[in-house]
């Protein structure tokens, strides 16, 4: 049987990750809370809400963007390094990247520090939606109107461009390295395959959706914004294309969240109510992590997993978070 | 998911009309409430209890094959950032650039699901100037469709005109849009209920408030806080178009419908001449039905509910206003007949 250990934050929570044992949860209020142990820390890190966070590569830290201009740093033991700051504005997004590399973006311009602080700046026409960093080579995905451009961070060399008319949102590029995919506007995610640039399109979501994870070696890309998790597969030549996606988890009620186990072909749902399982694409067996809010947590905004794989953090929309252990 | 939907003004105006007075008044003043500013510079505001954020506007077409839906991008980042603080706003003003046409702001708040389910559009507020308004209706694209989109508008700069000369900026004002709510101002003094948490856009509330509204043939003098005669002008002709102004009004008044012929007529008229049609607002009575039905559209975009039930002292009877370019009156009118109960 898991067991749940829960707290009640008080603030949105927007992103959850482990470094090491220790988890991380980085909140509306600006503060990020430490759970290892019975308690949880307090670490003020933002003069207003944090609006985007993603755990450095070596694991050891989390990078947070909030609308006080700031790009921060926490350790797990609640050590806070500024990493840069825009003064009146907002970073709307921050993804880390190889060798300590960290890219923020402030409205139209993604930058990119290097881990001894320099920066490179990256202008385009219309706002940054989305960052990512490719797995393998110093490259960021920048998702914006019509498209995604794929920068070359460490050189002047001219952008490769992925072009697909409509409003892209959250970009993530799949583990392999293969695939861009991007969450859109209009309830679809758009992919290319970057070998040839092909285009697919996978629509038919209810809502935005607003979430993506990878499964284990790329097989697997789940999503939200659906009354199930959707689960497109990645593992033929010609991607999703032609293939019925797996429907996981359906219930009444959006699935708002969805993080891949990082060892098993199992993938964590959490839903509008609060509700949180743990589904095998094998047979679709689910296991109730957390039971459905009385009401008044809000969706789950947030779910990630340690690297074993024994724990989960979650968050929900009106501050209530903790750890899954299984 | 948020129960409360926070109200969103929206300030438009030609650069010099007095938008910033208006929105230093708003923020000065001791209402005791938290608005979050979205603006497109920061200019010379700021006040402490306040969040001001800086926004480049951003429009894009909703991939939907229908060109008029257009929305601000900015808008729905700001909107899903803001709602990450705690503690909520009472409000959020945007202001937009005195060339900016208030379509794609306004569409955000119907076209976005997510910005849809928290904040709801409360009214636009635009800011003339008596003493520059003609001869900016006369050049300008956007000060027409500002004064055509308003729901309240402050003509300021009152001081600086003759009343006659005010009574003839008023009467081109109710030429392109003849149910906005006109003040007179100077230099923006105006109590903020009138601006603010109006409810002006959603007509469902501005009918409890004011349930004359929409009343074509009458005037709309007992809503102000001033005086002003008509000067023999003239409410009953009903469709109001002035030369040279493309944009022009058409009030239509029928009895009781039948809902199986006016839905699927309002969505045709909708589908087919949305691009021209920039606001469209109704008090409806159907036939064997005991409630006004009010229905509001931008475009293509229509929404309708059931308000409250007719009160014994009213006449059953429905109207429906389209404010828009290159109107065919008489095709509407004859629609809008053809589908009387």
């Amino acid at each position: 049987m898991p067991t749940i250990q829960e707290f009640p934050f008080g603030a949105f929570v927007v992103q959850v990750a482990f470094l090491g044992e220790t988890a991380v949860f980085a909140l509306g209020d600006g503060t990020i809370r430490l759970v290892d142990g019975p308690a949880a820390v307090s670490v003020a890190a933002h003069g207003g809400a944090v609006l985007s966070a993603d755990v450095v590569r070596d694991g050891r830290r989390l990078v947070t963007g909030g609308d006080d201009g700031v790009v921060a740093a926490v350790d797990a033991k609640g050590g806070i390094a500024k990493l840069a700051e825009r003064p009146r504005k907002w970073i709307d997004h921050v993804a880390a990247g190889p060798n300590g590399a960290v890219a923020f973006s402030v409205g139209r311009e993604a930058v990119v520090r290097a881990a001894d602080g320099t920066e490179r700046s990256f202008s385009h026409q219309r706002a940054v939606s989305g960052l990512a960093f490719a797995p393998k080579g110093f490259r960021l995905a920048v998702a914006r109107l019509d498209g995604v451009t794929l920068w070359w961070a460490g050189t002047d060399a001219a952008p490769v461009t992925l072009e697909w008319k409509g409003a892209h949102l959250g970009v993530s590029y799949s583990p392999d390295g293969k695939f861009v995919v991007t969450t859109m506007q209009e309830n679809a995610l758009h992919g290319w395959r970057l070998e040839d640039g092909r285009d697919m399109r996978m629509s038919g979501y209810p809502a935005k959706p607003r979430s993506m994870s990878w499964s284990v070696k790329s097989r697997f890309l789940a999503t939200s914004g659906a009354n199930a998790a959707i689960l497109w597969p990645f593992h033929f030549k010609d991607g999703p294309m032609g293939k019925s996606p797996l429907e996981l988890g359906a219930r009444e009620v959006l699935v708002t969240r969805v993080a891949c186990h990082p060892r098993e072909e199992v993938v964590a749902v959490g839903y509008q109510d609060g509700m949180v399982l743990a589904i095998r694409f094998q047979d679709g067996s689910e296991s109730l992590l957390r039971r459905p809010g009385n009401g008044t947590d809000g969706p789950v905004t947030a779910l990630g997993w340690a690297d074993s794989g024994k724990h989960l953090a979650f968050g929900t929309e009106q501050g209530a978070g903790g750890v899954i252990s299984l | 998911m948020a129960e409360t939907q926070i109200p969103v003004t929206v300030l438009t105006g030609y650069l010099g009309a007095g938008k910033t007075t208006l929105l230093n008044r708003i923020l000065s003043e001791n209402h005791g409430k938290r608005y979050a500013v979205i603006v497109n510079e920061f200019g010379e505001i700021g006040i402490d209890n306040d969040l001001i954020v800086e926004s480049d506007e951003e429009v894009f077409e909703m991939n939907n094959g229908c060109v008029c839906c257009t929305v601000r991008g900015d808008l729905i980042r700001v909107v899903e950032g803001l709602m990450k603080r705690p503690g909520g706003f009472d409000g959020i003003l945007v202001e937009t650039t005195g060339l900016a046409d208030p379509v794609p702001v306004a569409q955000t708040f119907f076209m976005d699901e997510e910005v849809k389910a928290r904040s709801k559009l409360d009214a636009v507020v635009t800011v003339a100037d008596a003493k520059n308004l003609l001869a900016r209706l006369a050049d300008s694209h956007e000060a027409e469709e500002q004064i055509a989109f308003a729901d309240v508008i402050l003509l300021n700069k009152a001081d600086l005109v003759s009343k006659d000369e005010l009574a003839v900026v008023e009467r081109r004002i109710r030429g392109i849009n003849p149910h906005a709510l006109i003040h007179r101002t100077e230099r923006c003094a105006i109590p903020l209920d009138r601006v603010l948490d109006r409810g002006a856009f959603d007509l469902d509330r501005i009918l409890s408030i004011e349930p004359d509204f929409l009343e074509g043939g009458h005037d709309h003098d007992h809503h102000h806080d001033h005086d002003h005669d008509h000067d023999g002008h003239d409410h009953h002709h009903h469709h109001h178009d002035i030369a040279g102004s493309g944009i022009a009004s058409v009030s239509l008044r029928a009895g009781a419908l039948d809902p199986k012929a006016f839905f699927p007529w309002i969505e045709r008229i909708t589908q087919e001449f949305g691009p021209q049609i920039l606001r469209l607002k109704g008090i409806l009575s159907f036939k064997d039905d005991g409630e006004r039905y009010v229905v509001q559209g931008v475009h293509m975009i229509i929404e309708g509910n059931h308000q409250r039930p007719w009160k014994d002292s009213e006449k059953r009877e429905s109207r429906l206003v389209f404010i828009g370019r290159k109107l065919d009156e008489a095709m509407l009118k004859a629609g809008f007949e053809a589908c009387l109960a």
